[in-house]
């Protein structure tokens, strides 16, 4: 059976802050095993987000994506993101709103409503280690994601 | 050494136009494009702005680490790089042949990864120029452009690299960054349901697959007189050529070509490979520029990737893409094509050719077998070569008594296609820009002729607002006069 909530967890581990995404997954299946909620949630862990990920959209309720931002306000952004054209140049990686774009376009019909969590990072080197802002970036983003997963609605999120 | 457009004489005095970094190419690139008064082209660089350094990362590691560890290089081509490591320290355990099933199993991972990244280059990637031409709205040209005006081919794409991604996931463990291949073998093997379940698609992932290569052919038979000479530049090539000449994606002999298809070395045991390649390093980039020895800095560099394999071999061992090859041969009039964007053409040729040899590996009961380690002499050093979706890679390690990597060398295929990309590059800036008033569309053509050889130029930060495109002019004086930036 498909998990109504999907989360979409992106980053390289090697890069210093660009870890904040599987940190916060590795975090996440623990706490949601514990919790006892693994059949509620699937969690996806990525270097990136690609054009595949739009099929993992399907007969969802919600979905969440959460990755590491340059330059993004501190400690982190949660929002309600839509399917938008206004991608970037690349696509060998692509913005979550051009994955649920994707989704729209390949399954005829609206995606399921989608948020982004993206938790400010400073450093993104090869072989770095976490900054200290990072980790207390990811301590503030558990607090909001267990009180999200325990009320999986649209309302709660927008509220 | 100077080549033709690579050094200007006076480049105090020209205009410099930037594109930093190369949109929809794996990783960070830049091209300097120095213009005079009259937009004449001086110079032009394909630079590597990212600095790499992997092989200093892992020395001091375990060498049973190296395998999970490179996958770190790269989220596009995890695999190519897990594979080659792992071979590379196969030798160092002392197995030099695996077992049939750990063969087989690497196989179906190796050809499941070529399947789903030229799906993904294709469909994705380049798609969007070859639709709807290199100087199109841009905004229109990305795959959610795609996607709106051709939805079925854009559909075909997602689910052509969803299959890959599978293959990857059942032998790998991980869909990115398995675990799968192991020194001396492989940790599993495939379950009869997992089979089944890849049986299911493969027939309609193989018709998927012919129509993409009638796709692209029919472009180039539409259009030869884009197709056989855009950024066209002669070169040697090579590739490994498995058994018989056949073309080999995962194992066999180096072979190198001069630019009529005359062989320049044949047979040759990659363990041996710095005795034929040398890598030359040049102040005004971080990646190196590999030649041929016997041929020297000058003359010898040479391209790798789909359109020097498909050449480079004397047959290929599936039916579809063997037909394919031919027509292709044929197209050509009997002589090696050289035009980059006949990449795409042969890269489709490569794709169906993995969604056959797929198939065929779905079919054999080794894949399910559970003999899947040897050992034998432990050996000081160990060089790994694989043909990865962009080009030969090589991996080279050696091993100190404590079992730490005490060096690492890789020329990944990037490496190997540097001089080429560059001459790809000055000979569109030559034909579109020199003279002209520079436009979008017009530096796109850079960037569609960077594209061809689908590089990846290190991977793989990737964070919110961290990859954005600018296009800078600046005058004589080095002052800023336009700047074009999208995020």
């Amino acid at each position: 059976m498909t998990a109504p909530l999907v989360v979409f967890a992106v980053g390289n581990p090697s890069r210093g802050d660009d870890a904040i995404g599987p940190v916060i997954c590795g975090r996440l299946a623990k706490w949601l095993e514990n919790e006892k909620l693994v059949d509620r949630v699937e969690l996806i862990e990525d270097f990136q987000l690609n054009i595949e990920h739009a099929l993992d959209l399907r007969n969802r309720e919600l979905a969440l994506f959460i990755d590491a931002g340059e330059k993004t306000p501190a400690p982190f952004v949660f929002a309600q993101i839509h399917p938008s054209t206004a991608i970037s140049h690349t696509t060998h990686a692509l913005p979550p709103e051009a994955v649920l774009q994707v989704y729209r376009q390949m399954e005829g019909r609206e995606p399921p409503p989608a948020f982004v969590l993206c938790v400010r990072g400073e450093g993104f080197e090869l072989g770095a280690e976490m900054t200290q802002a990072a980790q207390g970036g990811i301590a503030a983003a558990m607090v909001l994601l267990e009180r999200l997963i325990l009320k999986p609605s649209l309302a709660d999120w927008c509220a | 050494m100077t080549y033709q457009l690579e050094t200007a004489a006076h480049p105090e005095r020209l205009r410099r136009v930037a594109i930093d970094p190369v949109s929809r190419v794996e990783g960070h690139g830049k091209v300097t494009i120095l213009l005079d008064e009259q937009n004449k082209v001086h110079q032009v660089r394909l630079h590597i702005v990212e600095f790499r350094g992997f092989e200093k990362f892992i020395q001091g590691r375990p060498y049973w680490e190296v395998p999970v560890m490179v996958q770190r290089l790269c989220g596009i081509c995890p695999v190519s790089h897990h594979l080659a490591a792992s071979k590379a320290l196969d030798i160092i355990v002392g197995a030099r042949k695996l077992t049939p099933a750990a063969e087989k199993l690497r196989r179906l991972m190796h050809y499941g990864q070529i399947l789903q990244s030229h799906a993904l280059h294709f469909f994705h990637l380049c798609s969007p120029d070859l639709l709807f031409g290199f100087d199109s709205e841009v905004a229109k040209r990305n795959i959610v452009g795609v996607a709106a005006a051709h939805p079925e081919i854009a559909r075909r794409g997602v689910l052509l690299r969803k299959f890959g991604q599978e293959v990857i996931r059942v032998t790998a463990g991980k869909r990115v960054h398995g675990t799968g291949a192991v020194p001396g073998g492989m940790n599993k093997s495939l379950t009869v349901a997992e089979r089944d379940e890849l049986l299911k698609e493969i027939y309609r992932i193989v018709a998927w697959s012919r129509d993409a290569v009638r796709l692209i052919q029919k472009m180039h038979i539409q259009n030869p007189g884009l197709y056989n000479s855009f950024g066209i530049f002669r070169s040697n090539f090579m590739s490994i050529v498995g058994h018989n000449g056949d073309l080999d994606f995962y194992h066999g002999a180096l072979r190198a070509r001069d630019d009529n298809g005359k062989l320049i070395f044949d047979d040759i045991d990659y363990q041996r490979y710095d005795r034929y390649i040398e890598e030359e390093v040049r102040p005004w980039s971080y990646m190196k520029f590999p030649f041929f020895k016997s041929i020297g800095k000058e003359h010898g560099w040479y391209k790798v990737g789909p359109l020097a394999r498909v050449q480079n071999c004397d047959q290929i061992s599936t039916p579809f893409a063997e037909h394919e090859r031919r027509e292709f041969v044929d197209y050509a009039g009997g002589s090696p094509m050289h035009a980059p964007l006949a990449y795409h053409w042969t890269r489709m040729i490569e794709m169906l050719h993995a969604a056959e040899v797929i198939k065929d590996l779905l079919h054999d009961d080794d894949l399910l077998g559970d003999n899947l380690m040897v050992s034998g002499e432990r050996q000081m050093e160990g060089v790994g070569v694989i043909e990865a979706p962009r080009g030969t890679l090589f991996h080279h390690y050696q091993v100190d008594e404590n079992d730490l990597i005490t060096m690492a060398n890789l020329i990944v295929s990037t490496t190997n296609n540097n001089q080429a990309m560059n001459e790809a590059v000055r000979h569109v800036a030559r034909r579109y820009l020199h003279g002209r008033e520079v436009t979008e569309g017009l530096l796109n053509h850079i960037e569609v002729a960077i594209r061809a050889f689908d590089p990846c130029l290190s991977c793989a930060t990737h964070a919110l607002g961290k990859m954005p495109l600018a296009v800078e002019l600046v005058d004589p004086e080095g002052q800023p006069i336009h700047e074009l930036r999208r995020s």
